[in-house]
């Protein structure tokens, strides 16, 4: 019996569906499977066990790794956001003129030029600095950090600020509030789920940088991806799995903290 | 009511306002002067364009006037910043604050103003009651109906107790029924609490219906300012007459002028009485203009000032419109009240005259 003619079904689409979470979950699934594998090597299961996740718990290095991604992390998002914040209402709160696609542009730089060329470019310039300055802490790698979050975090609070109604602002400044007050009580409360999104991605996109990181870090500033990295260099063990799979966790945890607070907001 | 002082709450003085420059330069108002009465439902009346709210945003501070002075109570507010103006606006769209409750916003503008918190309170509750409000106080925006929107939108601008409340189209989104409650509540309000509205809308009835006194507006000028009755009365061009009201214009030669008055020979060869605008004394050809009610069906050829043929009978209920083409060519409306059992005792094709009374007709000045 034919079926009755629906634009909501096309025909393949289900299976192509399929195929692609197959695609995307399944890598995932078996590397979440092994980091419970009680055998020293990923090329055979050795039964269920919890020993490689204690194993990297106890591992001072990842202990180390893990606190500097996470130090790393917070400052950049945190600074990066601000500045998002006020790249956002700069370009949003004014007719557009010419000169401000550019102005877009230029803040979205990071998610345009490979990144690669940014490593490299870092690299040459804050060498120059180093040698000069003497000066070899985390602050290149959280300036790094900042620079090329900032176009994450700017998204969300500009699609935020777009949707507002200025007329909103208008109204406050009407009843007496000053330009300050009027941010304060009006515009901050109803951007605050823009930048928290904002916020939230920045942290996420710094804690998962291989590339720069790699390249911008001095010796012993190894942060929880380029530490991973550089196990692999020496085979694999499960330890990585459980190591990957805490940090899946975590990244889930993350998304859906942010979910339920920006859907209280909102 | 409180007897209505002559002093003025605002006066506009030769502002101006120019958007853009050079070759793109548009003046949205073309050097305007008004003065506004304390106590007064001012309207600003005119088609989408004309500058109305352009005037309203500069008494409100949220643009600034390429030149001019606009004084409240004497005072030049022209360069203050809005929160500065003791001046309150029901803004079209409402714009309540979609984070806060319904007492929040009401509350706003006097916590802004950094009233005591029990003074804050006080003066909310004397708001949700003065706009039947008090069961909704602490509803989120989002959770109350347009027209309920609409109170809280002019609580929130009273609240603070401005020295001029500024009203831009807010009966608009509103449907007919609820526009119609909230015309007479917008009175009742403003007699109650003695202060100053400048109503904008391009609905002549809301205006005609509400205002003290009305300005009508077109191009960035003002045409005529007056009480609703003088404007549809005696509209002093034609722009005024055709935008309020329906109008039939008559062409004709002034033979003379005395006090106010003028008598004009009209093409049909007939001469008529008509009223002239104040300061006025036209010359040669001018227009006159005649209400369709204000007009007369007689007999055809009985000395009737004008002689047509009844093109068309229109029923409407409370009235009838009679679609005239008079001997000159000229169409003319007549409008009859109806009365119960009454019958049309013109039917479409016959002849007629039309009466024009001693008071009906005006010499526009174009």
């Amino acid at each position: 019996m034919a079926k009755p003619f629906s634009i909501r079904h096309q025909p393949g689409f289900t299976a192509i569906a399929a195929l692609c979470f197959f695609a995307l979950y399944l890598p995932i699934l078996v590397l979440v499977v092994y980091a419970f594998n009680a055998a020293s090597s990923t090329a055979e299961w050795g039964g269920l066990s919890l020993k490689w996740f204690q194993s990297a718990a106890q591992n001072t290095q990842v202990i180390d790794a893990t606190v500097r991604s996470f130090q790393i992390a917070a400052t950049a998002a945190v600074i990066a956001t601000i500045a998002a914040t006020m790249a956002a209402l700069a370009t949003t709160r004014t007719p557009p003129y010419p000169g401000l696609t550019f102005k877009y542009a230029a803040i979205n730089q990071p998610l345009m030029v490979p990144e690669i060329v940014t490593a490299v470019a870092l690299l040459i310039f804050f060498s120059r600095i180093k040698i000069f300055t003497g000066y070899s802490g985390l602050g290149y790698l959280i300036a790094a950090h900042t620079a090329f979050c900032i176009p994450f975090a700017y998204l969300p609070i500009r699609a935020r600020l777009e949707n507002m109604d200025l007329t909103l602002e208008r109204a406050a400044a009407d009843l007496y509030a000053t330009p300050w007050r009027a941010f304060r009580r009006v515009t901050l409360p109803l951007l605050w789920p823009g930048i928290l999104a904002g916020l939230m991605l920045a942290f996420v996109i710094s804690l998962d940088d291989v590339v720069i990181t790699e390249f911008v870090k001095s010796g012993g500033q190894d942060t929880l991806p380029t530490y991973m990295l550089g196990q692999i260099r020496r085979g694999i063990t499960p330890e990585i799995n459980a190591i990957s799979t805490a940090f899946l966790l975590l990244s889930v945890a993350i998304v859906t903290l942010f979910f339920f607070v920006s859907r209280k907001r909102d | 009511m409180p007897e209505k002082p002559d002093r003025n709450a605002i006066e506009v003085r030769g502002v101006r306002k120019v958007f853009g420059t050079g070759e793109n330069a548009v003046a949205a108002l073309a050097t305007v002067s008004v003065s506004i009465r304390e106590n007064e439902f001012f309207t600003l009346l005119g088609p989408s364009g004309c500058g109305k709210t352009t005037l309203l945003r500069l008494i409100a501070g949220f643009d600034y006037p390429s030149a001019g002075e606009i004084l409240l109570y004497g005072d030049d507010i022209a360069p203050q910043p809005p929160f500065r103006r003791p001046v309150n606006t029901v803004f079209q769209s409402y714009a309540l604050f979609p984070h806060m409750t319904v007492a929040e916003n009401i509350g706003f503008g006097l916590e802004m103003l950094n009233k005591p918190k029990a003074e804050v309170k006080a003066r909310v509750a004397e708001m949700l009651r003065l706009v039947r409000m008090e069961q909704l106080a602490n509803r989120r925006t989002s959770q109350i109906s347009g027209g309920q929107q609409q109170r809280v939108a002019l609580a929130r601008a009273l609240a603070p107790q401005p020295k001029v409340l500024l009203l831009d189209e807010p009966l608009s989104a509103l449907d007919y029924k609820l526009r119609k409650d909230m015309q007479i509540e917008l009175k009742r309000l403003q007699g109650e609490t003695g202060i100053t509205f400048i109503f904008v809308t391009h609905d002549q009835e809301e205006a005609l219906t509400m205002s003290d006194r009305i300005a009508v507006m077109s191009a960035g000028r003002i045409l005529q300012v007056g009480a609703p009755r003088d404007i549809y009365d005696r509209p002093a061009d034609r722009f005024v007459a055709d935008f309020i009201g329906e109008s039939n214009f008559l062409k004709g030669d002034v033979t003379g002028t005395d006090g106010g008055r003028a008598t004009v020979k009209l093409s049909s060869g007939t001469e008529i009485r008509a009223s002239l605008p104040e300061g006025f004394s036209p010359s040669g050809s001018v227009t006159v203009v005649v209400r369709p009610e204000h007009a007369q069906l007689a007999a055809a050829d009985g000395g009737a000032a004008l002689q047509g043929t009844v093109e068309n009978v229109v029923y409407l209920g409370t009235d009838t419109h009679f679609h005239l083409r008079l001997d000159d060519g000229v169409p003319f409306i007549v409008r009859r009240q109806n009365a119960r059992g009454g019958a049309d005792s013109f039917a479409a094709g016959s002849r007629a005259g039309v009466v024009i009374g001693g008071d009906a007709a005006q010499v526009l000045r174009d």
